[in-house]
């Protein structure tokens, strides 16, 4: 696609979302969908991150804070379960985890480098209220 | 919805405006986003009414500035349906962002253009400042010289615009109070022959159309920015012209009125001719006929295709001729007028490159009168029997104080 010549592309600055027709593609997941090389999902933007949310399922209560307020779709829920994160499209804002309401968070924010074994080995614990 | 079909009698006294705003409705145009601006407002208006009154099935959108009116004409568009709107002058030259991205997003929009003077100083009148300035859009711009005109032109544009070999938004000009403000004969077609001409809005590549979704509006840098205008080019170089060309001929078969891409009178044997465009056509012809009678083959020519430029016609109609008076009614900024310009492009390189000079004339809607035009021709008679240009290249007619001429 990158060296087409000035004739070799659909006119007028228009991208196709998908090769070919789509029917009900909102009850498509995304891995079912036949996204077009123009379309953005195809492109990864990971390399925007300097921080990035590692999840950890275990304290998830499958609330669906995170996938309803990610701006970018990046959390994959299926059948209203978390299964975790789109790394190609999350560009590590952190909105997931400032509104995961458990206790400890199930999201937590690393530096883009960190390693997630060991970031999960290590998770804080469950944060005592002093009275 | 149902709208209701209007009764028009074969010949209307309709002036510019009127005419263009009838076109809308027979048109069946689907959304009008639109802003008012002295002299072109009656055409939106009209079109307003007519929808109010239930003879349209559409969408008026008001909007807080030109900017705004071609924006919404753009979703509109790029959604999938029939679009038009009318301007001047300021209001045209807000919307110049905008215009490049109807053109450049291949969205088909008639933009009823009334020519008006661009401020400083501000000034209501006609000239062709808005026209010119709207030159290298990239836009189709079509030219008429009365209100009879600027209601057929409106049909050439929605069917050449609209084409999906062409797919680029076309203006249609007239010129501010000459036309626009002049009630003139205007002979109709009835509402089911003028919608026939140019029948339903065929959509490509629309927002609506669900099961092949589109983006439009993308951003490209220079790895594929110079590809879609390079694209966009071939097209108004090579397919808007024969469009333009089969759509006269299928006007002329319907209503028996001829137009041209170039209008040529009295150019078959012509030694001196004017070329010019708007309602300065008509008054030059009325003077080369008077030419005539006092032996001086005199012949006009006038655009009615500004943009894309018809070179080869230009040439076509301009061979054998002596010597050539372009007349710009626009300010031109420091260098010789646009038409002088293309004219000596088209030329340069004919064997008969005919003696070229220029006039700039009429600016803020100062008349040209047909005095002016018989001293022009009786110029250019002189500039034959010299064999040279004996004027200066540009010359400004109508204007007081000494005599101003340049180069």
């Amino acid at each position: 696609m990158q060296n087409n010549g000035w004739n070799e592309f659909e006119i007028g600055a228009m991208l196709r979302s998908f090769d070919g027709e789509v029917k009900d593609i909102a009850t498509t997941v995304q891995e079912d969908r036949n996204y077009s090389n123009s379309n953005s999902f195809t492109a990864s933007v990971a390399d925007w991150r300097i921080e990035k949310p590692i999840f950890h399922k275990d304290y998830c209560i499958d609330c669906q804070f995170c996938w309803i307020f990610c701006p970018d779709i990046s959390i994959i829920s299926r059948d209203k379960k978390m299964i975790g994160i789109d790394m190609d499209h999350c560009k590590g804002c952190g909105i997931c985890v400032e509104v995961c309401p458990t206790n400890p968070k199930s999201l937590l924010m690393f530096p883009e480098q960190a390693d997630e074994e060991t970031e999960l080995a290590g998770w804080p614990e469950k944060d005592k209220e002093e009275k | 919805m149902a709208f209701d079909k209007m009764e028009l009698r074969e010949t209307e006294v309709w002036d510019g405006n009127f005419a263009a705003a009838q076109a809308l409705r027979q048109a069946q145009v689907d959304v009008v986003a639109a802003y008012p601006i002295t002299p072109s407002t009656p055409i939106v208006e009209g079109y307003a009414k007519f929808l109010a009154d239930g003879y349209v099935e559409g969408e008026f959108v008001m909007v807080e500035s030109e900017h705004a009116a071609m924006s919404g004409c753009i979703g509109a568009a790029a959604a999938g349906g029939r679009v038009a709107t009318a301007t001047s002058s300021q209001g045209f030259a807000l919307m110049v962002e905008t215009l490049y991205q109807a053109s450049g997003m291949r969205l088909p929009i008639v933009l009823n253009v009334v020519n008006r003077a661009l401020a400083a100083p501000l000034n209501v009148n006609g000239d062709h400042s808005d026209m010119y300035l709207g030159r290298d859009s990239g836009w189709i711009q079509l030219d008429s010289y009365s209100p009879q005109e600027a209601y057929d032109l409106n049909f050439i544009a929605f069917k050449v615009s609209e084409d999906h070999d062409v797919r680029l938004p076309c203006m249609v000009h007239q010129d501010g109070f000459m036309t626009s403000h002049t009630a003139q004969g205007v002979k109709t077609m009835d509402d089911d022959t003028a919608y026939g001409f140019i029948g339903d809005y065929k959509p490509m590549n629309d927002m609506l159309d669900f099961d092949h979704p589109v983006t439009h509006g993308v951003q490209t840098e220079e790895d594929w920015h110079f590809e879609h205008k390079s694209r966009q080019h071939n097209d108004l170089m090579t397919k808007v012209m024969p469009k333009v060309q089969a759509a006269f001929d299928d006007f002329e078969k319907l209503t028996g009125r001829k137009y041209n891409i170039v209008e040529s009178y009295d150019m078959d044997d012509a030694d001196v001719t004017v070329l010019c465009m708007g309602t300065s056509v008509e008054t030059a012809r009325e003077v080369a006929k008077e030419m005539r009678a006092k032996g001086i083959k005199a012949g006009v020519v006038g655009i009615r295709v500004f943009r894309p430029f018809p070179f080869e016609q230009i040439k076509e109609a301009l061979k054998g001729v002596k010597a050539i008076a372009t007349l710009d009614r626009s300010a031109p900024g420091g260098t010789v007028g646009a038409l002088f310009n293309e004219i000596a492009g088209a030329l340069y390189n004919t064997d008969d490159r005919a003696l070229l000079s220029g006039y700039i004339y009429g600016l803020g809607g100062r008349d040209l009168t047909k005095a002016h035009l018989v001293d022009l021709y009786t110029e250019l008679q002189a500039n034959v029997d010299a064999g040279k240009v004996t004027t200066p290249l540009q010359q400004f007619i109508g204007v007081r104080g000494p005599k101003l001429s340049f180069l």
